[in-house]
């Protein structure tokens, strides 16, 4: 080993080819720009020169911020197209994802004046409306970041949404308490995930298989129970009392936040404070480390002695609860009863929310807050009786995650061993 | 059955080495130890005392640490956050990080294993991978570590180091259960020898026995240690790589400006730790990744751009490294597995449908011509021990007219008898006028197969040097240090001249002098 002082070490840099030049900054880029475009000429030319009224408050009156509809829609165009041209000449690469934001919020905001010209948008009603679509979209995808932390995919979320949603409304009924309403709409969650961690993780079945079964199950059972025993009798079994809305003194009178989120029931505040607790449990507790690591190599878990299908069974049955109680949100808060396959595939957008939030908290958290957007506007483009059909957004959940999944918005890479099942070698 | 019967007693402070080809059952004995397995029959004592593991944490609680073939890592974790995995200290419900960090660091300064606490392991070269599972083992107070093939991944010098390392954990009072098939490091490191064949002990050894009684002994019979053959005789230029650059899955340049150039009947040898751009290079080769920038061409027929299939039937044999994923279909028969190549053509089949009496008639004429073990043509493939899966994968690539025969990591997980088939048929390849390219993470496989040895470090072919190189040298190489021995020093200059600069030494020329009849393969 003598020879090692007065050798040298190979340290040349890794240049000799060069980097591609259409890499993933600059594809964005084009992205963002042709959008911007869109906005700029497109929203810009059928936008009538009207001022479009942003009011802070739930209607027509108080104060507002208010901008022609025609030269709003080609500001924020521009803004796009100024925000792509700055990713397309690779400019400010370490505020890459600042910058994607800033142009799709742009383009966002250039629709809206357009939409909004000669009319108004309660700024506060959207707000807390696009949250409150929100909240269900929130803890199923929580519960989907639970299983798949793990190494266990959960494509039955629709399914522990429906049986929550049905427990809900019978058991709050028939016990005239919304709080027993909601604990059996997590045993209902409970239910539907105990039955998809058995198939998977016993029985090693495919887990996606026993997902979309399992969702079938549960439309099968509930829409069963709904027509021979809601239907014909809908006042002992199907008339569950709504959750309270509790108002914080103080806190509720800040503008705009203020009603929106301390003048509100309590799942709202379930669902953000699950968001900070499985941040926090993920990263920095001893339970978030070993969940990952099940998820990502069973066998390392298994080896240093941690029980690698105990703990996909705990957080399976945890993420039931989650699901369950966001299923409860339908009818203990929505709509006031249960309906044949009521939640229409929020569990699949909650799913979506998963994905494009890439398996964080907080990315399912902001995921979900813009589905949830993209919801309510499509509520508010149908009444106020505009020419885009309210369809196009309601696809905007699916189409976005297909574009987050085909790795267009920056590298999606989930758990190693989601999917996998265990088996000791 | 894996294990028959098999008793093992290890002493306090001694180094233990387990010596047995791949398949004897020596992982499987040290699995149960470790509570991964359970035995089916027999006892396990600790101190005197009859303990049972249901899981590995049971064997943690009773002093014994293991570091597997596979390293147990989780990649996208830290250092310091694998070490703690499972044994996490917390502070008021919080992972105490600060803690773990400290513990990382006064293992790794106490047992003079370098370690970075926040490195993460997925970019972690493997020799240091290796120290962080070393580590991981120590934290949890073992008295008895198990190293399962520590050094398969490992260049000679660190190699060096890691024996310099159990003998210290020795002194330490530790004892040490050291799996291997290396004679070599048997012997400068047991104090112990039990070798173990076919699922049983057949002798306890000391490390004075000579080698050639060792490996008689795992084996079962003597072997010869040494692949015999003539000299080179090098013809026209087969293959012509020149400039190639090729990305690997994560986007990181893996093969980074490489010229190579190997003749009709040589042997041109890879050499290089693990991981430093061979598979991509060979992929490459083979179409089943992209080159970026740069030439390969085959009789000066271009390879570029053309699919896998095309490259196949151009003449060009193909034995991959990882056998059971890309060699064989394992649950089709071995008839079937030897045809894959060329079922749609005459006299296998057509576009339309198979033949199977002429399949069934070309495998009974492998299997007699390869000495393929097998039951009968019509069995699985995973029904086969893992040295004949690999003879049919040899089989197969062997049965079109080549140019160009390439194999990596030829031997790997095969038994001796199988190792000594395989080299003998590779020689024969190369003397009837095939150009061959073998890639190969042993060095001794390389130095006894190779006319030509290039050593690649980090993408790049960092000197061509003959057979007979001094192994210190290869080894310095392998490291990326080119020394004022070594052959070439291409520090400054640009990858693309490294190659032909190392060429003018005693490079491709002195092959057939230096060539000589006989090298170890100790």
């Amino acid at each position: 080993m003598t020879g090692v002082s007065t050798a040298t070490v190979q340290e040349a840099p890794v240049t000799v080819a060069p980097a591609r030049f259409m890499d993933r900054q600059r594809r964005l880029g084009v992205g963002v720009t042709l959008i911007g475009l869109v906005a700029a000429i497109l929203f810009g030319a059928l936008a009538p020169s009207q001022t479009a009224r942003f009011t802070l408050s739930e209607d027509a009156e108080g104060a507002a911020l208010s901008i022609n509809g025609q030269l709003g829609a080609i500001l924020f165009g521009i803004i796009a197209i100024a925000a792509g041209s700055v990713l397309l000449a690779g400019l400010l690469r370490k505020y890459q994802t600042t910058i994607l934001v800033l142009g799709i919020l742009a383009f966002v905001l250039s629709f809206l004046c357009w939409q909004v010209a000669g009319k108004f948008l309660p700024l506060v009603d959207t707000v807390s409306g696009s949250l409150e679509l929100a909240v269900p979209l929130i803890l199923g995808a929580l519960a989907g970041v639970l299983g798949e932390r793990s190494g266990v995919v959960n494509v039955a979320i629709e399914g522990q949404f429906l049986m929550g949603a049905f427990f809900a409304a019978l058991v709050g009924t028939m016990a005239t308490s919304v709080w027993a309403g909601l604990f059996s709409a997590a045993l209902g969650g409970v239910l539907i995930a105990a039955i998809l961690a058995v198939l998977a993780i016993r029985f090693l079945v495919d887990q996606v298989v026993v997902g979309i079964v399992l969702n079938l199950l549960a439309l099968g059972i509930t829409g069963f129970l709904y027509e021979r025993l809601m239907q014909p009798d809908a006042q002992s079994y199907n008339e569950p009392p709504k959750m309270p809305e509790w108002r914080i003194p103080g806190l509720a009178d800040i503008p705009v936040v203020g009603p929106v989120l301390f003048d509100t029931n309590l799942l709202v505040w379930l669902a953000l404070i699950l968001v900070f607790a499985l941040h926090f449990g993920l990263t920095r507790s001893r339970w978030g480390l070993r969940t990952r690591a099940v998820g990502e190599h069973p066998t390392a878990a298994d080896t240093v002695g941690i029980r690698v299908r105990g703990l996909r069974y705990l957080n399976v049955l945890i993420g039931g609860v989650i699901a369950g109680a966001g299923g409860a949100y339908f009818t203990l808060v929505s709509t006031g009863s249960f309906n044949k396959n009521m939640t229409a595939g929020a569990g699949f957008i909650a799913l979506a929310a998963l994905i494009f939030g890439r398996w964080t908290p907080f990315g399912a958290l902001g995921a979900a807050l813009f589905f949830g957007f993209a919801q309510k506007l499509a509520t508010y483009l149908s009444v106020a009786g505009s020419p885009v059909p309210s369809q196009f957004l309601n696809m905007l959940p699916y189409l976005a995650t297909i574009v987050a999944v085909a790795g267009l918005v920056g590298r999606v890479r989930g758990p190693a061993a989601a999917g996998q099942p265990y088996v000791k070698s | 059955m894996a294990n028959d019967h098999i008793d093992l007693t290890v002493e306090p402070g001694e180094v233990h080495a387990l010596l047995g080809e791949n398949g004897a059952g020596k992982s499987t004995l040290m699995n149960q130890l470790y509570g991964l397995l359970q035995p089916d029959e027999g006892e396990i004592l600790v101190d005197g005392e009859a303990r049972t593991f249901r899981s590995p944490r049971d064997a943690i609680a009773a002093g014994i640490g293991m570091v597997h073939q596979h390293f147990m890592l989780v990649p996208v974790f830290t250092v310091a956050e694998n070490i703690a995995l499972g044994a996490e200290k917390t502070r008021a419900g919080f992972l105490d990080r600060r803690r773990a960090r400290r513990e990382v660091l006064e293992v790794s300064a106490r047992y003079g294993l370098p370690v970075d606490p926040d490195a993460v392991v997925e970019n972690l070269p493997v020799g240091a991978q290796q120290r962080v599972e070393i580590v991981k083992a120590l934290t949890r107070d073992v008295d008895l570590l198990i190293l399962d093939e520590p050094t398969a991944v490992l260049t000679p010098q660190e190699t060096e180091e890691l024996l310099a390392v159990m003998r210290g954990l020795c002194d330490a009072g530790k004892s040490i259960v050291f799996i291997t098939h290396k004679l070599k490091e048997v012997k400068a490191i047991a104090d112990r020898i039990t070798v173990i064949r076919r699922g049983q002990t057949v002798g306890t050894a000391s490390p004075d026995t000579p080698e050639d009684e060792l490996a008689a002994l795992m084996v079962g019979r003597a072997v010869t240690l040494e692949v015999s053959k003539e000299h080179a005789k090098p013809g026209r230029e087969v293959l012509t790589i020149s400039g190639l650059c090729v990305d690997d899955d994560r986007g990181v340049r893996a093969v980074d400006g490489v010229d190579l150039e190997i003749r009709a009947g040589e042997v041109l040898g890879i050499a290089g730790v693990q991981g430093n751009g061979q598979t991509e290079l060979v992929e490459a080769v083979m179409g089943l990744r992209e080159a970026l920038t740069g030439t390969i061409k085959v009789d000066n027929e271009d390879l570029t751009g053309m699919t896998t299939k095309q490259i196949l039937r151009s003449g060009i044999g193909y034995v991959p490294e990882d056998r059971s994923l890309d060699g064989v279909v394992k649950e089709f028969s071995v008839a079937e597995n030897l045809v894959l190549d060329q079922y749609d053509r005459p006299p296998y089949g057509n576009a339309f449908r198979l033949n199977p009496a002429a399949i069934d008639a070309a495998a009974r004429e492998r299997v007699e011509q390869f000495d393929i073990r097998t039951s009968s043509p019509a069995s699985a493939v995973s029904t086969l021990s893992g040295g004949n899966q690999q003879k049919v994968v040899v089989a197969r690539e062997m049965s079109r007219p080549l140019r160009l025969f390439i194999a990596a990591q030829p031997t790997r997980g095969v038994d001796v008898g199988s190792i000594e088939f395989i080299h003998g048929r590779i020689v024969h390849e190369r003397d009837v006028g095939t150009a061959v390219l073998v890639v190969s993470s042993e060095l001794d496989e390389v130095v006894a197969l190779a006319d030509r040895i290039a050593v690649m470090y980090r993408g790049r072919i960092l000197a061509i040097v003959p057979p007979t190189t001094p192994r210190e040298e290869l080894g310095l190489l392998m490291a990326g240090i080119t020394g004022p021995q070594a052959v070439a020093a291409p520090g400054s200059a640009p990858a693309s001249d490294a190659a032909p600069g190392s060429d003018a030494a005693p490079g491709s020329d002195a092959a057939p002098g230096s060539g000589s009849d006989e090298k170890g393969t100790k």
